[in-house]
C-alpha cells in the first residue's frame, strides 16, 4: 500500500468512493510495541492512518518518527504538523525531511495552546498560523522555501487541514475554511461529529468543490465522555438521544455501544454520499478500528 | 499605558537583606496610575519594609522620593543628591524604568519591586487588560481595531482556531476569542472582506530587540549640525 512516489491516500480519493482514515498517538516513552501492534491491525483496513504532533501539547515521540515506523509496516502515513512548536524554519526543515523519509502527506493544524498540556512553562511559537504552513507547503511544492529561495529538489505533498463543523459561531469557521481551500488544503478531516443532520447542512454550505471532506468520527466509550466532551471540549456536540443510547448499554457493553454508533454514522455518511470519507478517532482504542467498519458494512 | 503589579513582600525582603539604608524611588506616570508604584504605593512599601525590619529586630532606615518619570534622564537627576547615602535603591518603575535609573547610578545596587505586565487599559475600577504588543507593524486597520496579535493566545492572523468555544477561548472561559470579537466587529462596520484576504506571515525581523526609534525631525536637526 505505500508508495515511495506519489501519495496512496491521494490515489485512494480517485479509487474509491469513500476513503478511511484513523489515528495513532505517538507514545510517550520510547516503547512503541502496542503503538506497533495497532499500526499492524489498522494499515490495511484504512487509507491512511494521521500520527498526531504531540497531541494537547503532551510531549510524546515525533509525528514525522511515527510516520517512518508506519512506512516500514507498510502503512500509508498522514503527518500532522502543527504551529505550536516550530517556528517557520523547523516547520519547513520537517516538511523536506518527511519528503526524504518517504512522507506523501501532511495535515496541517494550528495545534493545542501549551497551556493545555504537561509543559504548561513551554514557549508556544506560532510563527505561522495553520493557512500560512498551507502556502508554505505549496511553496514546498513549488520547489522553493517560504523566502522564495530555490530548493534542489522540491516536495509534492498533498496537503489538508481541519474544520470545525459545529462551531459556534459559525461564520468566522466557514471564512478560514474557505482560506484554507485557497491557501492549498485538498483534503479536510473534520472535528468529530456526531449529528449527521447539523453535518449535512455544514456540506451544503461548505462550497468546496474540489476538495475532500472527511467526517470526525470519535469513538465513544460511556455515556460521561459525551457529556464530558458536550461541555469541555470546543466544537463537539453529542445529541442527547445519542448519550442516552450510550446510557442504556449495559455496563460492559458500552464499547459496543460505541462501536455501533461510530459504524452507523460512517454507514450513513458513505450510503448517502454525504462526503467523500470518514476520519476515525479511536482515542486509546485503536484495535476497535476494524470493528468499527465492520459495524459500518 | 504600561500596567504593572507589586512584587510580594517576602520577595523584595529577600533582595535587601543585610542592607541597612534603602532608597524607595516611585515613577509618577504609568505605574502611579495603575496603583502599582506611584507615590501613595511607595509609601506603603517603605512602611511595610520598616515594620518588617522591627518586627525582625534589625537596623534598617528606609526613605522615600517619587519622580515625575524614571523613563527620562533629566528626572532621575534629581536623585542625585540622595542616592550615595543608601545601600541600594527600590525602584517602583517599570522594567524600562529600573534599567535606566541602574544606568544612571552604575554604581549602586538598583532593585525592581515591581513585576511589569504589558501595554494595556484601565478596564475599570482596578482592572486593567494587555491591549498592544508593541508588534512595530500594526494592522488594526484591517481587524475592525482588535489586535489579534495580542488578543489571541497563538496570535493567529487568519482567523479562529479550532479550540474557539462560543465566543470564548480554549486558553480560559475568561478569555474572549479575538477572532471571533473580529468576526463580529467586521461584520458591523460591513468590512468582512479584510477577514477572507489571506494575511502573509508576520515579519518578525522588525522585532529584532532591543528597539531603537529616533524621530525623523531630530535626525535631520543632528544632521545639519553636523554639516555645520
Amino acid at each position: 500500500m505505500a508508495s515511495n512516489n506519489g501519495s496512496a491516500f491521494r490515489k485512494a480519493f480517485e479509487t474509491k468512493d469513500f476513503v478511511v482514515t484513523a489515528e495513532i498517538g505517538p507514545p510517550k516513552g520510547t516503547d512503541i510495541s502496542r503503538m506497533v501492534e495497532h499500526i499492524e491491525a489498522l494499515k490495511d483496513v484504512v487509507d491512511g492512518l494521521n500520527v498526531t504532533d504531540n497531541q494537547s501539547s503532551v510531549m510524546r515521540i515525533s509525528s514525522l518518527a511515527v510516520c517512518r515506523v508506519i512506512l516500514d509496516h507498510g502503512g500509508e502515513p498522514i503527518l500532522q504538523l502543527t504551529c505550536r512548536d516550530r517556528n517557520r524554519l523547523a516547520l519547513q526543515s520537517e516538511l523536506l525531511a518527511a519528503w526524504i523519509l518517504g512522507v506523501r502527506n501532511v495535515l496541517c493544524l494550528t495545534g493545542d495552546y501549551i497551556s493545555v498540556g504537561d509543559h504548561p512553562q513551554a514557549k508556544p511559537v506560532f510563527d505561522l498560523d495553520s493557512v500560512q504552513l498551507l502556502q508554505t507547503v505549496g511553496m514546498l511544492n513549488q520547489g522553493k522555501d517560504l523566502a522564495g529561495n530555490d530548493l534542489e529538489g522540491g516536495t509534492d505533498f498533498f496537503a489538508g487541514a481541519v474544520v470545525t463543523p459545529e462551531a459556534d459561531p459559525i461564520e468566522p469557521q466557514m471564512i478560514k475554511f474557505q482560506k484554507k481551500i485557497a491557501a492549498g488544503a485538498r483534503f479536510f478531516q473534520t472535528q468529530a461529529i456526531y449529528d449527521v443532520d447539523n453535518f449535512k447542512r455544514f456540506m451544503e454550505r461548505a462550497e468546496a468543490d474540489g476538495v475532500k471532506i472527511m467526517a470526525g468520527i470519535v469513538l465513544l466509550v460511556s455515556p460521561g465522555m459525551a457529556k464530558y466532551m458536550n461541555k469541555n471540549v470546543p466544537g463537539i456536540f453529542v445529541p442527547d438521544a445519542l448519550i442516552e443510547e450510550m446510557a442504556e448499554a449495559p455496563k460492559g457493553k458500552r464499547l459496543e455501544a460505541g462501536i455501533r454508533i461510530a459504524g452507523r454514522m460512517i454507514r450513513q455518511l458513505r450510503d448517502e454520499k454525504l462526503c467523500h470519507g470518514a476520519h476515525i478517532m479511536a482515542i486509546g482504542k485503536e484495535e476497535c478500528v476494524p470493528r468499527i467498519l465492520e459495524a459500518a458494512e | 499605558m504600561i500596567v504593572a503589579e507589586r512584587k510580594p513582600l517576602e520577595q523584595i525582603e529577600g533582595m535587601i537583606e543585610g542592607m541597612q539604608k534603602i532608597l524607595v524611588a516611585g515613577c509618577g506616570t504609568c505605574v502611579a496610575v495603575c496603583m502599582a508604584g506611584g507615590e501613595k504605593e511607595v509609601e506603603i512599601l517603605a512602611a511595610q519594609l520598616r515594620m518588617r525590619a522591627k518586627l525582625k529586630g534589625i537596623q534598617r532606615t528606609v526613605d522615600e522620593i517619587t519622580v515625575t518619570r524614571q523613563c527620562d534622564r533629566e528626572y532621575l537627576d534629581q536623585l542625585a543628591k540622595y542616592v550615595g547615602q543608601y545601600d541600594a535603591v527600590v525602584s517602583t518603575a517599570c522594567g524600562a524604568g529600573v534599567q535606566f535609573l541602574a544606568e544612571r547610578y552604575d554604581d549602586k545596587i538598583v532593585l525592581p519591586a515591581l513585576n511589569t505586565l504589558f501595554i494595556g487599559v484601565a478596564e475599570g475600577p482596578g482592572q486593567w487588560s494587555q491591549r498592544c504588543m508593541a508588534c512595530e507593524d500594526c494592522i488594526l486597520d484591517q481587524t475592525g481595531g482588535i489586535c489579534p496579535m495580542t488578543i489571541c493566545a497563538k496570535n493567529l492572523l487568519n482567523g479562529p482556531c479550532g479550540g474557539t468555544n462560543h465566543g470564548k477561548c480554549e486558553v480560559g472561559d475568561d478569555r474572549d476569542c479575538a477572532w471571533t470579537l473580529i468576526y463580529r466587529k467586521l461584520e458591523k462596520l460591513g468590512r468582512l472582506d479584510y477577514m477572507r484576504k489571506i494575511q502573509p506571515p508576520k515579519d518578525y525581523s522588525v522585532m529584532t530587540k532591543p528597539g531603537r526609534y529616533s524621530h525623523e525631525a531630530y535626525e535631520e536637526a543632528e544632521k545639519k549640525e553636523d554639516k555645520e
